[in-house]
């Protein structure tokens, strides 16, 4: 474990400046996780000797590999209560969730049209959504409160005889608040309407249990517990049973919902890192909740004007969703860059647009443009959490001191009441 | 003890050691490529390295790959595109290319199991409007390769898109995907000594790809999820090593003549299908008579050897061979099985196939055969 914490601090890269303080420290756990090396460790054998193709039923080799991913599925199928007849395996929780959404849209179109999924969840389930109209069907995008959870009252209302299918995400990644999933499959269910829910920051994490829940369908991902990119899974439910059209064709794999050759060593490592957060969740979620109170505390006993965004209490553990008021984005940015967090400023986002998930909780704009996602994990240390505390409160501090909007607020000046001249 | 013999690369190939090496090193580290920061950007440098690994496999410019979750992915983005036009297929693709293309138009093969160029002008010249046409590289079960720069010719003449799935061609035999003419062509990793779970498909840049998958825009919005890394850093450094010893797997032909020649000897009555057509040096689809290809396959593996009957891909499901069958093969389809060799297969591996081979042959085939006469 120790050894794992160290490669996680330390990039293979050998490039860094000698002038950099230390190796940056990663809170980006809702990016992505590090392997687990008990992960690692159960994946080498299917990348040397146990090399097969697990569709391969004329040798051992394939019966080998057969076995191996099978086991996995069972492994990823008892973190949820779920069968293993029920479990597919997918690239990622991107391809469960254009499977999911698109496949039973389209299996049940000539009965039902419409879908109802929510603003805030992650693109690739809009990305989906919006192509679905373009295929004719409808789509209701239902807003979330100022919390970023949704009103149940209005979801029942959204709900119609035409409505086919309920995508709600079980965690948002980038507030991390926990929807009230149990309550969604309750009322889908009592409806008619099948429950998907993408649970890739969610799986692992919290506990979740399909049949408890009324999941129908839930997407799973790997590389968001510890476990190999490239690897997800999507549940299905059998009874009451749920039927999709593939979006993959060919070999007929996965019960024809998914073609293509299982990559074995990834499944193995999915497998095993649903097994370790099955032990180990109660104890890692305590850990998480404790260093994330501890970083809270230690910004807000230090700096005034910090808002969180999404609600505390219906949270993740390893997740902070924070602005900064009276300071710029990249301006904080680059005063922290020995942490590895995400922004949601524009100028420092890969994808080049503001937050569309803190706009629809109503952050103003420039409150979500020097909002900052904290992202705590398994291999995040007490000591790392207290520097980046600082690094934080130091970057924040500094350019408060050099801001005039900082400054007249401290006089008591009220900031928008101000018209700016142009020029 | 003796390793048992692998004769079965077309299924999945044993990973090189260097490949291992670099995604266990991979697999150690953090970052999502996606991310801005330092753990982000060195995952996409890796990427983008490995992207021009594997463009440089095929003679492809970097920017035209796009990663994949394997080949039966790329064949499905590929026939994807056009949905509203026709689609021609070969009788003998893969599965994953005819379960995407639906209802299409078979284009017939002959005997030899090469696509009828003939027939696909005439198809191509119907009425229909434009069309999608999709002939592979080479096939699965033979070997043999098919005139894709013929096809594509045609094809273009006739204003037709066309797509090549060069999964099991790619690294036994030299690709040149400009001279190929192909608007797409599909690939993957574990054919080829890399990692299961990442493919390619290498596109033209004339045509404007439209993603399958939707959601972050990764891949230039031609493919969103975050990117496998270590299995894409894998898959460059396979395809580097199979760009350089395409001079060694060639010379498996040898082998695998030699092969064909001594089961020939023991059983003269026996089939090597393709054998007149140009084929991958690794690839021996090879009949006898009167021996269920299960019987066979089982006897070897008791044997110690590796082999398999028809492709791996259906599932549990042990069905004809729609290749063999489009040959003209008829009952003899069912007594074929596909050996094939990879990097790392010795002259001994082709050794024990050949003795247990005619052993079985000397205690099931020799008897029953005489009764059944062969059919070509």
């Amino acid at each position: 474990m120790n050894d794992m914490t160290m490669a996680v601090r330390k990039p293979a890269d050998s490039t860094v400046r000698s002038n950099e303080p230390r190796k940056p420290i990663y809170l980006d756990y809702q990016a992505t996780t590090p392997m687990d090396p008990r992960v690692l460790d159960a994946m080498m054998p299917y990348f040397i000797e146990k090399f097969g193709n697990p569709h391969s039923r004329n040798h051992p080799h394939g019966w080998e590999a057969e076995e191996a991913v099978e086991k996995a599925r069972k492994q990823v199928a008892e973190l949820i209560g779920a069968d293993e007849r029920e479990i597919v395996f997918t690239s990622g929780a991107t391809e469960s969730n254009n499977l999911a959404i698109a496949g039973v849209a389209r299996f049940y179109k000539d009965r039902k049209n419409h879908i109802i999924t929510v603003v805030t969840e992650h693109k690739c389930v809009l990305d989906t959504c919006r192509h679905l109209e373009q295929e004719g069907f409808e789509v209701t995008y239902l807003p979330v409160k100022p919390d970023g959870l949704l009103d149940l009252e209005v979801l029942k209302q959204a709900i119609t005889p035409k409505t086919v299918l309920v995508s709600v995400m079980a965690v948002n990644n980038e507030i991390g608040v926990i929807q009230p999933i149990k309550e969604i499959g309750k009322i889908c269910r009592e409806r008619g309407v099948f429950f998907h829910t993408d649970a890739a920051q969610a799986y692992g994490k919290i506990p979740l249990d399909v049949n408890e829940m009324n999941i129908d369908l839930m997407s799973i991902s790997g590389h968001k517990i510890y476990g190999p990119k490239g690897i997800g899974a999507l549940f299905v439910r059998r009874k009451p049973r749920v039927r999709m059209i593939a979006l993959i064709h060919g070999g007929g794999q996965e019960r024809g919902f998914r073609s293509g050759t299982l990559p074995t060593p990834l499944c193995v490592g999915l497998g095993e890192a649903a097994a370790i957060a099955k032990r180990e969740m109660a104890q890692e979620a305590e850990r998480l909740t404790k260093l994330r109170d501890r970083f809270y505390e230690s910004i807000k006993a230090r700096l005034p004007e910090v808002y969180l965004n999404g609600d505390l209490g219906n949270r993740i553990p390893g997740n902070l969703n924070i602005s900064f008021a009276y300071v710029e984005g990249e301006g904080l940015m680059m005063g922290i860059k020995d942490l590895s967090v995400s922004s949601g400023s524009a100028c420092t986002s890969a994808s080049l647009e503001p937050s569309y998930v803190l706009r629809a909780l109503g952050v103003e704009e420039d409150l979500a443009h020097t909002s900052l996602r904290i992202g705590f994990g398994r291999f995040t240390t007490e000591s790392e959490v207290d520097y980046a505390a600082d690094r934080i409160v130091e970057a924040v501090q500094k350019l408060r001191a050099m801001s005039p909007l900082w400054e007249m607020a401290q006089d008591g000046i009220d900031i928008k009441s101000i018209k700016w001249a142009a020029h | 003890m003796t390793m048992p013999t692998y004769l079965d690369y077309n299924a999945t190939a044993p990973l090189k050691p260097a490949v291992v090496e670099a995604m266990s090193a991979a697999l150690a580290e953090t970052g999502n490529a996606s991310s801005v920061h330092r753990f982000g950007r060195l995952a996409r440098r890796a990427i983008e390295t490995a992207r021009g690994q594997v463009a440089a496999l095929v003679g492809a410019s970097q920017h035209q790959v796009v990663f994949t979750a394997g080949g039966t992915e790329a064949n499905n983005l590929a026939l994807a595109q056009h949905r509203s036009m026709r689609v021609l297929a070969s009788a003998i693709e893969h599965e994953s290319v005819l379960g995407a293309a639906g209802d299409a138009v078979v284009i017939p093969v002959d005997r030899d199991g090469r696509v009828d160029l003939n027939a696909l002008e005439r198809l191509l010249g119907r009425e229909g409007g434009p069309a999608l046409v999709a002939v592979m590289l080479a096939n699965n079960e033979t070997g043999v390769i098919q005139p894709v720069a013929d096809v594509a010719r045609i094809a273009h003449g006739h204003g037709a898109f066309v797509h090549c799935d060069a999964v099991q061609a790619a690294g036994k035999i030299a690709i040149d995907f400009a001279a190929l003419g192909v608007d797409t062509l599909a690939l993957s990793a574990h054919k080829l000594g890399g990692p299961q779970g990442v493919g390619a498909l290498v596109v033209a840049d004339r045509v404007e790809l439209q993603p399958m998958l939707r959601g972050g825009g990764q891949e230039r919005g031609r493919r969103a999820g975050t990117e496998n890394t270590a299995g894409i850093i894998g898959f460059g450094i396979a395809a580097e090593l199979a760009a350089r010893d395409i001079e060694t797997i060639s010379r498996l032909a040898g082998l695998r003549d030699e092969m064909e020649a001594r089961l020939r000897r023991a059983a003269p009555e026996s089939i090597v299908f393709g054998a007149a057509a140009p084929r991958l040096p690794n690839t021996s689809c090879i009949a006898m008579p009167g021996v269920a290809a299960e019987t066979q396959v089982m006897a070897l593996d008791l044997a110690g050897i590796a082999v398999s009957a028809g492709s791996a891909c259906s599932s549990g499901k042990v069905k004809p061979s729609h290749v063999l069958a489009a040959m003209g093969a008829g009952d003899l389809a069912g007594n074929a099985i596909r050996v094939s060799g990879g990097w790392r297969s010795a002259p001994e591996d082709f050794d024990r196939l050949v003795e247990g081979w005619t052993t079985l042959w000397a205690r099931l085939g020799a008897n029953r055969a005489g009764s059944a006469a062969p059919a070509a």
